[in-house]
């Protein structure tokens, strides 16, 4: 325990002969302490400001958000500050194209990379479910997302040529060859067939301990995109076009609308399934939120503390693993259909390993078990993926001289930042406060003390 | 009462499954005999020359299967940065070839000899230090985290060794002129059997040798063992663990060198993602023989190779190379699941 010291601030008063300053700032009424700091930045703001003739109004209403968020007192701001992240992101498509750039990262990013942000969003939180509640490490989780997106591929193009049949799906012509059914259908029969495949792979493979899950999870991941790739002649039958993939996939439209055709509007394809996707997320974290203060979720949360513990008192492993297996993949399927849609075509490249292990990094680097933690590294990531690395690399590029071409490594940048965040911060950027103290515990624990996970030999 | 309850035989229900699945596990190993039968039946000459291939794959995944099942002995992690070990060897050799020995096609017999044996020498020290660093940096300080904590960080540390493969290397293949004689040894029924083929046993034979020496013969070993029982224990006997540890990992990378001398001079080419595939066939083979245990390692590494270059080299029935991945992840999964204790594992691995 390090020995108490004053904050540089007062110890640098001390220095210049003020030895008192302390003392006589923590008399002075507290109504009157809370403001000093704020309206300090706030002139310092106005120094900023006031010299430039044609200031930014994006960047000022910015500061003024910022600004008023921050010097709120704290019961309105529980309210305020959802309800401006939820308007905010609402209103993105609206105001995207007006605002300012950003010094290195140049741009806001743009619609077309909101659409994933949104989706890897819906993965990140359905495997936070089952890393990060349960415990469990699943390396597998894009077959999930595999298997939503073929559903949508499957009963939404014309890859079944010998059946015809349209059951709300938009813009399809009548006679159109193929399985036509609406999408909105679609997600909710993506995630529950997802689920029960989830059930599937985990009722043998749950039994086993921690680390053989997760390299059962990796195999289970490496073969479903091989047999996506090589499921073109599947005893005659065509399952998945092999590598050319299940394109067109319907548009998901109500009616004769289909929103393909708008291009330029505010109603855009991609403006349309940002929203989708936002709704998604909405979606994701009420049940990720619910789930977790259940009985279910508690009982997740016992399992990955103390596996043998949990099971002495009474919660039943199997049932418990394998729901939350079933729940992981229900939301892996959302997503899959949904980018499938956004797609409109699913190919078996988009299905490799690697990005299971970018799902991870998500989760880990956010905090493995806090929503908000996971939904910040859900977006920052994909952002960096799609827009930020290009941008980063390119501004290191031009300054610094090198010439390194940074998105090819950038697996190398999340193994970097996996390490990184598992060594030095292993709860993550915003850390549930119960996962904190299991890992201090790990970390600061005596050497010789009992290991804290069952079955672990230290 | 009290006499009844001594005579009378306690017995466990066994699951339906328990039961069916040794029968089921017996009729897929007949049914792969039968299909080899009939090919070897078909095509006795392709047969031969496809089994003498998946000798030499096997030989290789067998050197890095050991390092896999080193490491899980003493740490019960599996490293899966150990495949990438195996893939910089592979291209620290081949750098050293064309920059360094400067070989081409019909060196002389000695000056290859001794060229072989300076570039097992280098590459091996080369990759030894490497495992060891990600030892020291990605486990060291994880080692009372909880179980799934190293684990993680074995897969950042995999992704960082291929990406530093791919920035130094490049994303395409590495290739290397073939160095090693092709003439042929022997030959059965006209099947050759080449010197480039035999030099990969000529490697691996004495290095395995060496290896069951290090850790049956020698006090290093002794403490090796010693530690992978009961590190605990092992501690409050004078041993250092962590070096200890250190110096496992030391030989895996040295073994996983190795292999990559073998697989750049015998394949002649290397890119910064393979390490990682056949890593994990590697640990595949590691699993199939029971983790842990030394012979179990090679033995499930020349099973996995055979079965590789069966199912790519037959021409009756076999599904082929595009297939290749998910029979061998297929057998990892069935054999986790029903037996997990590998072919020649003894009792379940603790917490199985």
């Amino acid at each position: 325990m390090a020995r108490h010291r004053d904050p540089l601030l007062w110890r640098g008063l001390a220095a210049a002969g003020f030895p008192g300053a302390r003392v006589r700032w923590l008399e002075l009424p507290g109504s009157f302490r809370r403001y000093v700091f704020p309206l300090l930045v706030l002139g310092v703001l106005l120094l900023v400001f006031l010299p430039l003739r044609n200031p930014d109004p994006g960047f000022l209403i910015t500061c003024a958000i910022a600004y008023a968020l921050w010097v709120m007192p704290r019961v309105p701001r529980k309210i305020v500050l959802p309800l401006v992240v939820v308007a905010l992101a609402f209103l993105y498509p609206l105001y995207v194209d007006k605002l300012y750039a950003l010094p290195v990262l140049e741009t806001f990013p743009a619609m077309t990379t909101m659409v994933p942000v949104a989706i890897f969003m819906v993965m990140a939180l359905g495997l936070n479910m089952v890393v990060g509640y349960a415990g469990l490490l699943d390396l597998g989780y894009v077959v999930f997302y595999a298997i939503g997106a073929y559903v949508a591929a499957w009963f939404a193009s014309p890859i079944f040529a010998g059946a015809t049949s349209n059951f709300g799906a938009a813009g399809v012509a009548p006679g159109f060859p193929g399985i036509h059914i609406s999408i909105w259908i679609l997600i909710l029969a993506a995630g529950i067939i997802t689920a029960v495949f989830g059930v599937i792979i985990g009722l043998p493979t749950l039994r086993l301990r921690g680390d053989y899950l997760a390299i059962v999870t990796l195999g289970f991941g490496e073969i479903l995109p091989q047999v996506a790739r090589n499921g073109e002649n599947v005893f005659g039958f065509n399952l998945t076009n092999g590598p050319r993939g299940i394109t067109p996939i319907d548009s998901p439209g109500f009616g004769g609308w289909s929103f393909l055709s708008e291009a330029g509007t505010y109603l855009n394809p991609t403006t349309f399934f940002y929203w989708g996707g936002l709704v998604l997320v909405a979606i994701t974290i009420f049940s990720s939120w619910r789930l977790r203060d259940s009985r279910l979720g508690r009982a997740w949360i016992a399992i990955r503390e103390d596996e043998t513990a949990a099971a002495a008192m009474g919660v039943p492993l199997m049932r418990t693993k394998t729901w939350s297996y079933a729940a992981g993949a229900f939301f892996g399927g959302l997503a899959g259909c949904w980018f499938a849609a956004y797609k409109t075509g699913v190919f078996p490249d988009d299905f490799y390993f690697q990005i299971s292990i970018f799902v991870l990094c998500m989760v880990i680097l956010g905090g493995m078990g806090n929503i908000w933690g996971v939904l910040l590294g859900a977006a920052f990531l994909t952002y960096l993926d799609i827009e930020g690395l290009g941008n980063i690399g390119a501004w290191v590029n031009d300054n610094v001289g090198t010439n390194i071409d940074i998105p090819q490594i950038k697996f190398g940048i999340y193994g970097l930042i996996i390490l990184a965040v598992m060594l030095f911060r292993p709860q993550g950027l915003l850390p549930e406060a119960r996962r904190k103290a299991e890992f201090e515990d790990a970390l600061h624990g005596d050497e010789l003390s009992e290991p804290k996970v069952a079955g672990e030999r230290s | 009462m009290v006499a009844q309850a001594h005579t009378h035989v306690v017995r466990i229900r066994q699951s339906w499954v328990a039961r069916v699945t040794p029968y089921l596990g017996l009729a897929l190993v007949a049914l792969v005999v039968a299909w080899l039968i009939v090919n070897a039946v078909k095509e006795p000459a392709n047969f031969f020359e496809v089994l003498l291939i998946g000798v030499s794959n096997g030989a290789l995944y067998g050197l890095v299967a050991l390092g896999y099942t080193l490491v899980y002995g003493i740490l019960q992690l599996i490293n899966f940065a150990h495949g990438d070990v195996f893939m910089l060897g592979g291209m620290i050799c081949i750098t050293l070839v064309t920059e360094v020995f400067r070989l081409g096609e019909g060196e002389n017999g000695f000056v290859l000899f001794l060229s072989i044996l300076g570039l097992l020498a280098l590459t091996m020290i080369a990759c030894g230090l490497i495992n060891a660093t990600v030892e020291l940096v990605a486990y060291r300080r994880l080692r009372n985290a909880p179980r799934l904590a190293p684990l993680i960080t074995a897969i950042g540390a995999s992704f960082l060794l291929s990406n530093i493969a791919l920035a130094v290397w490049g994303p395409e293949y590495l290739t290397l002129d073939p160095i090693l004689p092709r003439s042929e040894v022997f030959s059965v029924g006209g099947v050759e059997y080449r010197w480039n083929q035999l030099i990969v046993l000529l490697i691996t034979v004495p290095v395995l040798l060496g290896l069951v020496y290090l850790v049956q013969n020698t006090r290093q070993g002794k403490a090796m063992r010693a530690v992978a029982q009961d590190k605990d224990a092992a501690g409050m006997m004078g041993i250092d663990v962590n070096r200890t540890i250190s110096f496992t990992f030391l030989i895996a990378g040295a073994l996983a060198g190795t292999a990559g001398v073998i697989y750049a001079l015998y394949y002649t080419n290397v890119r910064f993602d393979q390490g990682f595939q056949l890593g994990l066939i590697a640990f595949t083979a590691a699993v199939l023989g029971g983790i842990g245990n030394l012979p179990g390692a090679v033995l499930g590494a020349l099973l996995i190779g055979l079965i590789q270059a069966f199912n790519e080299g037959l021409a009756w029935h076999a599904p082929g190379a595009s297939w290749t991945q998910s029979i061998v992840f297929g057998i990892l999964i069935l054999i986790l699941v029903f037996r997990p204790a590998g072919l020649l594992g003894e009792g379940e691995p603790e917490g199985a």
